[in-house]
C-alpha cells in the first residue's frame, strides 16, 4: 500500500552488516559503562540489547545514537565510521524512553520534524507524514498536541517520527516501559508487524527478558558493560554459556560437577550426567550443569536421572511447580497438569530424569574450585 | 489514657471544630481582603491623586477632579524627555540583560565547569548588595573611565543591565531547570543541528520564561532610582531622577499620571504574559 514498497528491495548480501561495534568502550569518570564490546547486527534484524540495570545497554544505545562519545572503539554504519559524527549526521533515528514528543508542535509537525530539516515539503511532507501516521495506526490525530495523547498513542507518534526518516537504523530505548502491562504486550506484536512491515534494522534496548524474547530474532545479553552470550532467543535459553544468562533468561536448576569426559559430568553426590559434546565444550574441572524445570520429568527413563524428595509444591493451574531435595541440591520441576489429581504429595521420594539434550553446562561460579 | 481522651473529645470537636472551621474560612477572606487593601491603597492614592486639581505646586490635598493631568501629561518642562530616556534604557538595558541572563542561566543549567559554584553565587550578590552600596561602586568605577565613557546614558545603561542580568538568569534558570534533555537530543536525532535544535525546541519552550524575564527587566530598569542617580552624571535626567528633583519645589500631577500609566502598562503585560501561557497550557 505505500508507495515505498513499491522500490525494488536491495538484495541484501548474507554477510551485510547494518551495524558493526568494535571494542567499543565508555568510561565515565572511573566507572566503566561499556566495557569494550564487539558486536554486528545484520540489515533489517529485530535485534535486542537485554540485561539488567546499570549493565551498559542503554550507554551503547546512546553511543550509536551520538548522544554519548565513546571513549574507546569504533561505531560503523553501513561500513562508515560515524564515531566522530554528532547525531544528526547519522542515518538512525530514535524512540526514547519517555517519547520526547515537542510538547510546543502538533503531532504533524512533531512527526514532520526530520523531514523538513530534510527540505522535504508540500504534497510529499503531507503525503509522508499520513503514510507514516498510518503506519502505527493513529491517522487523523495531526492537528492534536502530544499531551492530548494517552500514553501508549504517543508510544506510537515517537515510532512514527522516527519511522518517517527512513533510516537505516531505528533505536528503541525501552520504548515500553512506561504502558501497562496489556498494552505493552499488544505494542510488542504491534512493534514486531511494524518492522516487519518497514524491513529497517531495529536495536532494541529492554530489561525485559520475555519482551526480548517476544520481539527479537537476536539477542545480546549485557552485564558489567561486557556481553555475556548472543544468540537467537532459542539459542540463549536452550543453551545459556554463563550462570549469568542461564538464571537471566527464565529460570535454571544449576548443579555443581566435575567434567569426567567430553559428554559426561559427575555430579556432587557421585551421579553421572550425560549432555552433548559442544555443550561442555572441552571444559575440564569444576563446572556446573543446568536444566530448566520444564524438561525435568517424574520418572521416567530420559537418559539422565537424579532422585531426591518434593520438599515443596505449589499448584498454579497450568502447571504444579515442585521443589525436590535431591542429593546433589534443590531442584525446581514444572510439570504439566495433563489430568486432574496427577500431583504428588509433599514428602514423597521420587526420580527425576531428562535427556542430554536438554542438558547445558555453564562455568563453575566463581570461589568454589 | 490517650484513647479516653480521644472519645470524650471526639463529639466536643465536631460541633467546635465546624465552628473554629467556619471562623477559619471568614478570617481567611477577611485578612486576604485587608492584605489587598493594605498593598493596592497607595496605589489607589496616587492613581486618585492624579485625577486632581491641585491648588499652588503641592499635589497633596484633593482639591477637585480634573483629566487636564492626563490630556497635558507633558505639560512640566523637562518631564517628556525623561520619561523618552528612562523608556529607551528600559527597553535596550532589558533586552540585553534578558540575552546575556538566558545564555548564561543555559550555561550554569546545561555545563558542570570550572566556578560554576562561584558564578552561581556571584550571580545572586547584585540582588543581595544594597544598591546605595552598588550605585556608589559604580561612581567611583565610572569615575576612572570617565574619559572613555562620559556619565549619561551609557554609564546609566551598563549599570542597569548589570543588575538587571540577576533577575534574568534567576527567571530563565528556573525553567531550565525541569526542562527535558531528551527533547533536544530527539531534535537532532531528526536531523536538526545545534543552531536549529535551539531555535525550533528550545527556545520556543523557554520562551515564557524569557519573555517574564524581559517584563522583569523592564520594570526593575524603568523605575530605579539609587543606582541611577548615582551613575547618571549632572545632565542626565531619567523619570525617577526628574521627580526626585521636582519633589523639592512642586509635585506635579504629572507625576502621578507617568507612574499610574506604567503601572497600567506593566501589569496589562504581565497579566497578558499570564493569560497567554494559561490558554497555551489550556490548548496542549
Amino acid at each position: 500500500m505505500t508507495v515505498e514498497a513499491a522500490v525494488p528491495p536491495e538484495a541484501p548480501a548474507a554477510t551485510e552488516y547494518d551495524i558493526r561495534l568494535i571494542g567499543l568502550t565508555k568510561r565515565f569518570d572511573d566507572v566503566v559503562a561499556v566495557d569494550g564490546i564487539s558486536l554486528d547486527i545484520d540489515r533489517g534484524k529485530f535485534f535486542a540489547l537485554l540485561g539488567p540495570s546499570g549493565c551498559g545497554k542503554t550507554t551503547t544505545l546512546r553511543m550509536i545514537g551520538g548522544f554519548e562519545e565513546p571513549t574507546e572503539g569504533r561505531i560503523e554504519l553501513g561500513g562508515v565510521d560515524v564515531a566522530p559524527l554528532p547525531p544528526y549526521k547519522r542515518d538512525v533515528n530514535t524512540v526514547f524512553q519517555s517519547y520526547a514528543l515537542f510538547p510546543h508542535l502538533t503531532i504533524f509537525e512533531n512527526v514532520a520534524f526530520g523531514l523538513r530539516r530534510r527540505g522535504v515539503k508540500g504534497g510529499d511532507l503531507r503525503r509522508r507524514v499520513g503514510e507514516s501516521l498510518e503506519l502505527v495506526g493513529l491517522a487523523g490525530l495531526e492537528r492534536r498536541k502530544p499531551r492530548q495523547l494517552s500514553g501508549g498513542q504517543q508510544q506510537r507518534i515517537a515510532l512514527a517520527r522516527a519511522l518517517v526518516n527512513r533510516p537505516r537504523v531505528l533505536l528503541l530505548d525501552e520504548p515500553l516501559g512506561a504502558l501497562d502491562l496489556k498494552l505493552r504486550k499488544e505494542m510488542q506484536l504491534e512493534l514486531k508487524r511494524i518492522q516487519a512491515d518497514v524491513g529497517i534494522t531495529f536495536v532494541h534496548v529492554t530489561h525485559d527478558q520475555e519482551e526480548a524474547m517476544t520481539m527479537a530474532d537476536g539477542i545480546v545479553i549485557m552485564n558489567g558493560g561486557r556481553i555475556e552470550q548472543l544468540g537467537t532467543p532459542s539459542e540463549l535459553y536452550e543453551r545459556p554459556r554463563t550462570p549469568f544468562v542461564a538464571g537471566f533468561l527464565g529460570v535454571s536448576n544449576l548443579l555443581e560437577g566435575t567434567a569426567v569426559a567430553g559428554d559426561r559430568v559427575k555430579l556432587a553426590d557421585g551421579t553421572e550426567v550425560q549432555c552433548p559434546h559442544e555443550v561442555l565444550g572441552g571444559r575440564t574441572g569444576t563446572v556446573q550443569i543446568g536444566v530448566r524445570p520444564e524438561k525435568l520429568r517424574i520418572g521416567g527413563d530420559a537418559g539422565n536421572s537424579l532422585s531426591g524428595t518434593i520438599a515443596e509444591s505449589a499448584y498454579i493451574g497450568v502447571s504444579t511447580q515442585y521443589i525436590v531435595e535431591t542429593p546433589a541440591g534443590p531442584v525446581t520441576v514444572y510439570v504439566q497438569n495433563d489430568r486432574p489429581g496427577g500431583q504428588v504429595a509433599t514428602g514423597e521420594r521420587l526420580t527425576l530424569s531428562w535427556s542430554p539434550e536438554s542438558t547445558f553446562v555453564v562455568d563453575a561460579l566463581e570461589g568454589s574450585s | 489514657m490517650t484513647s479516653v481522651a480521644a472519645e470524650i473529645g471526639r463529639p466536643r470537636r465536631s460541633t467546635l471544630g465546624a465552628a473554629w472551621a467556619y471562623v477559619r474560612r471568614h478570617v481567611l477572606t477577611v485578612y486576604a481582603i485587608l492584605f489587598f487593601a493594605y498593598l493596592l491603597l497607595p496605589i489607589g492614592v496616587v492613581a486618585a491623586f492624579s485625577f486632581n486639581h491641585p491648588k499652588g505646586r503641592f499635589n497633596f490635598t484633593w482639591k477637585g477632579f480634573t483629566f487636564s493631568n492626563w490630556t497635558h501629561w507633558n505639560a512640566i518642562p523637562g518631564i517628556q524627555s525623561a520619561v523618552v530616556l528612562s523608556l529607551e534604557i528600559a527597553a535596550v538595558a532589558s533586552i540585553i540583560a534578558t540575552a546575556l541572563g538566558t545564555l548564561m542561566a543555559l550555561a550554569l543549567v546545561r555545563y558542570g565547569f570550572r566556578g560554576r559554584g562561584t558564578t552561581n553565587f556571584i550571580i545572586f550578590l547584585p540582588l543581595s548588595t544594597p544598591e546605595i552600596v552598588l550605585g556608589a561602586s559604580l561612581l567611583t568605577l565610572f569615575l576612572h573611565v570617565s574619559s572613555a565613557i562620559p556619565f549619561g546614558f551609557w554609564t546609566i545603561l551598563i549599570a542597569h543591565v548589570m543588575f538587571c542580568v540577576s533577575f534574568a538568569v534567576v527567571t530563565v534558570k528556573a525553567r531550565l531547570v525541569g526542562f527535558d534533555r531528551h527533547l533536544e537530543e530527539a531534535a537532532m536525532d531528526l536531523g536538526a543541528n545545534e543552531w536549529t535544535t535551539f531555535q525550533k525546541v528550545t527556545l520556543p519552550l523557554i520562551a515564557p520564561a524569557i519573555l517574564a524575564a524581559l517584563l522583569l527587566c523592564f520594570a526593575i530598569s524603568v523605575d530605579d532610582f539609587v543606582v541611577t542617580y548615582f551613575v547618571a552624571g549632572t545632565n542626565t535626567v531619567t523619570f525617577p531622577i526628574f521627580v526626585w528633583g521636582a519633589a523639592r519645589v512642586a509635585t506635579p500631577p504629572q507625576i502621578n499620571v507617568i507612574g499610574i500609566a506604567f503601572f497600567v502598562i506593566a501589569v496589562t503585560a504581565m497579566l497578558g504574559n499570564v493569560v497567554l501561557q494559561n490558554r497555551r497550557a489550556k490548548q496542549a
